[in-house]
């Protein structure tokens, strides 16, 4: 399928399928915001979510961790599947979901505690450390993976709100790498950052990908040019064209997809 | 609409209109600062004339005059000797020391004339039991005089008024007089007004058993209602579905806020004593029905303190697995703490400046004794104040103001106390 042909374009190993929807709605209220997507996201890629402001690529990404549960009024029908078990499964615990499906907000919400605190915080809940040493271990581990260690090692008990927008940005990152997630969603990580952050954020994304499939969504157009392998371009509630980024961006099978690449709208 | 707007006239900023309108702005600016200070400044007038009027009358009633009496503590008066009375306190408790003193008193001062407190033998009495080894000794004392003389002595008696309109006689005065000759009257701080109870005579009324009813009531009141109103806001707040009947309760609690408090005392009356035989003037009946007062003031600060936490920090703790419970006590809750700490501390000295629903349930009782216990009778302060208010006794005046002042630094301590927590558990943002 598509996945293969991508995985052959760049000359990788073969690609697997961590998440798959099927025929994706979202309702609020008697409104439509999502008509029906089905995507497959696989393990080895970072895939980038595209569109103009209102698309429904946000809310598609805030039903593969069933986030839309806490926002009123919403109601999400079709299947989506993690490993290939129904993520609305009443066997399904949201919670443990949400651990195994991990989120990065668009403005960067530290929770007003230590940096310490910010990133041991998940380990602690899902009582993943038993010992303070297994904790400092995985916060160090955390913290190194999203290139922050280096900046804040001699600072942990400051409160993760007196950092930098970038620097808190990669916090959260810490925070969700730190539960050890098999995804992580990203939902405009470096829309409130100055360039020389999201510049680091994009690396960040690029050495992570393998270890974690991520989703992110983007507005900017080269950044998803830049960070991902594969491309959904959304609008006006549907998937317009879903492939690898290189053909998205390099010949685009739709006329919509050429017209909001090529900046007709947006 | 382009042709409209290049051919339009360029405004005339220095042209007589637009000057008179600038001008009428900074005037119409001026009056409202003006108003301002006005009104801020008849606010604080009207404060200090109260706290001065009421600091100045209530203020003799922490002092006391006193009068030196030689006692001489004879065993066969008091009934009890000194190895009798170490073997058995009860007994020396109840032997004759209203007979010593007045003795004392009458060989001394003379009895033409109550001088001395009829509860002046209470101190011999304290003496006595922490030392039983006076009894068979001579013992100048310091005893509590009456109120007519402690009015006299502070000069609070208008002398120049014929004999019938003043509440003491010639012969009063003629032996205040003699007293203060003699130098065996004294002016010192009144131990009486902060340790004693409520008493028919105001020379040994104190503020004491009222202060420690408040106390006890308004611990009830915080154990039930800070709890319970800050559960339900939460529950209201972050859990429940938004359903008509959320919308039906929200409207109930805020208009049970602006419910008139005497209200509240009719539903204690009717709910704790007719229906679930609760003691009567008991704390524990106070407090429940302040409780219930106060209720939807907390539910309401703590409800506005919830929605004032960003959506954000739910979102992170969502985001990495914390369960809805954990979500609201690991984060929202430590960030709302402060406003509803708020809440809670005008809910709770609105509650102790409460008179009208403690009437109903029957808190104003004359009580000549300190409570020793959540069902025991008590009274509260403001009732307290009540009550000496309406008595026509001159020495009960001072008092009135003296318990007001005792009130003021009662609610002055508990709201410190409150706004010291507050500050602890705020969060830095």
């Amino acid at each position: 399928m598509a996945a293969h042909e991508g995985a052959a374009a760049d000359g990788a190993a073969e690609t697997t399928l961590k998440m798959t929807a099927r025929d994706v709605r979202v309702f609020y209220g008697a409104f439509e915001a999502l008509k029906g997507v089905s995507i497959d996201v696989t393990k080895e890629d970072v895939t980038a979510f595209i569109g103009p402001s209102g698309c429904g690529k946000s809310t598609f990404l805030r039903c593969l961790n069933r986030m839309n549960d806490t926002v009123a009024g919403a109601r999400v029908e079709g299947r989506i599947e993690l490993d290939g078990q129904d993520i609305h499964d009443p066997a399904m615990d949201v919670v443990q979901l949400r651990a195994r499906v991990g989120m990065v907000f668009q403005k960067p919400n530290p929770f007003p505690k230590s940096i310490y605190e910010n990133v041991a915080y998940g380990p602690r809940i899902h009582g993943l450390a038993a010992k303070k040493a297994d904790m400092d271990v995985i916060v160090e581990k955390s913290l190194r993976r999203a290139g922050l260690w280096d900046e804040v090692k001699d600072r942990l008990s400051d409160s993760g709100t007196a950092l930098s927008g970038g620097q808190q940005q990669r916090l959260c990152i810490a925070r969700a790498i730190a539960v050890n997630p098999e995804v992580i969603l990203m939902d405009e990580p470096a829309s409130a950052l100055d360039p020389i952050a999201t510049a680091k954020i994009e690396e960040l994304i690029d050495d992570l990908r393998g270890r974690y499939a991520i989703v992110i969504v983007t507005h900017n157009m080269q950044q998803a040019a830049r960070v991902s392998q594969k491309t959904a371009f959304f609008h006006l509630g549907s998937l317009v064209e879903y492939g690898d980024t290189r053909q998205i961006f390099t010949n685009p099978r739709e006329t919509r997809t050429k017209d909001y690449i090529t900046g007709r709208y947006g | 609409m382009t042709e409209a707007v290049q051919t339009a006239a360029p405004t005339l900023w220095s042209s007589p209109a637009m000057q008179a309108r600038i001008r009428r702005r900074y005037r119409s600016e001026r009056l409202f600062k003006g108003l301002g200070l006005a009104s801020l400044a008849l606010a604080c007038g009207f404060l200090l004339f109260l706290l001065a009027s009421v600091i100045l009358s209530g203020w003799p009633s922490f002092r006391q005059t006193q009068i030196l009496v030689p006692v001489s503590i004879d065993a066969g008066r008091l009934g009890v000797t000194a190895a009798e009375a170490k073997a058995d306190p009860e007994r020396l408790r109840r032997a004759n020391f209203q007979g010593v003193v007045q003795d004392a008193v009458d060989k001394s001062v003379g009895d033409a004339v109550p001088l001395v407190s009829e509860g002046a033998w209470l101190a011999l009495r304290e003496a006595v039991e922490a030392d039983p080894a006076l009894i068979g000794t001579h013992k100048d004392m310091w005893l509590i005089a009456s109120s007519n003389l402690d009015q006299l002595a502070k000069g609070r008696i208008d002398l120049a008024a014929p004999e019938g309109d003043r509440p003491v006689n010639d012969q009063e005065i003629a032996a205040w007089k003699q007293l203060e000759a003699d130098g065996k009257l004294r002016t010192a701080f009144n131990r009486t007004f902060l340790t004693a109870a409520d008493s028919v005579d105001p020379e040994l009324a104190g503020v004491w058993g009222a202060l420690k009813g408040s106390f006890l009531t308004l611990v009830v009141t915080l154990l039930i209602s800070f709890p319970v109103g800050v559960l339900a806001a939460i529950y209201l707040e972050e859990f429940a579905p938004k359903t008509r009947w959320t919308d039906v309760i929200e409207v109930s609690i805020n208009n049970l806020a602006a419910v008139p408090s005497i209200i509240f005392g009719l539903l204690g009356l009717a709910v704790f004593l007719n229906t679930m035989n609760m003691p009567r003037s008991a704390p524990v009946v106070g407090g429940l029905t302040l409780a219930l007062m106060t209720l939807p003031v907390i539910v309401i600060a703590s409800r506005a303190a919830l929605k004032a936490v960003p959506p954000s920090i739910r979102d992170a703790a969502l985001g990495i697995g914390a369960s809805p419970v954990q979500v609201v006590f690991h984060h929202v809750l430590p960030l709302a703490l402060p406003g509803m700490l708020t809440g809670t501390i005008l809910g709770m000295a609105r509650a102790l400046g409460e008179t009208a629903p403690l009437l109903m349930i029957g808190m104003r009782a004359f009580l000549t004794s300190v409570p020793q216990g959540l069902a025991q009778p008590a009274t509260v302060l403001p009732v307290q104040i009540f009550i000496w208010s309406d008595n026509v006794s001159r020495g009960f005046v001072e008092k009135t103001s003296g318990a007001i002042l005792v009130l003021m630094a009662f609610l002055l301590a508990i709201n410190s106390l409150a706004i010291y927590l507050r500050n602890r558990f705020e969060v830095r943002w």
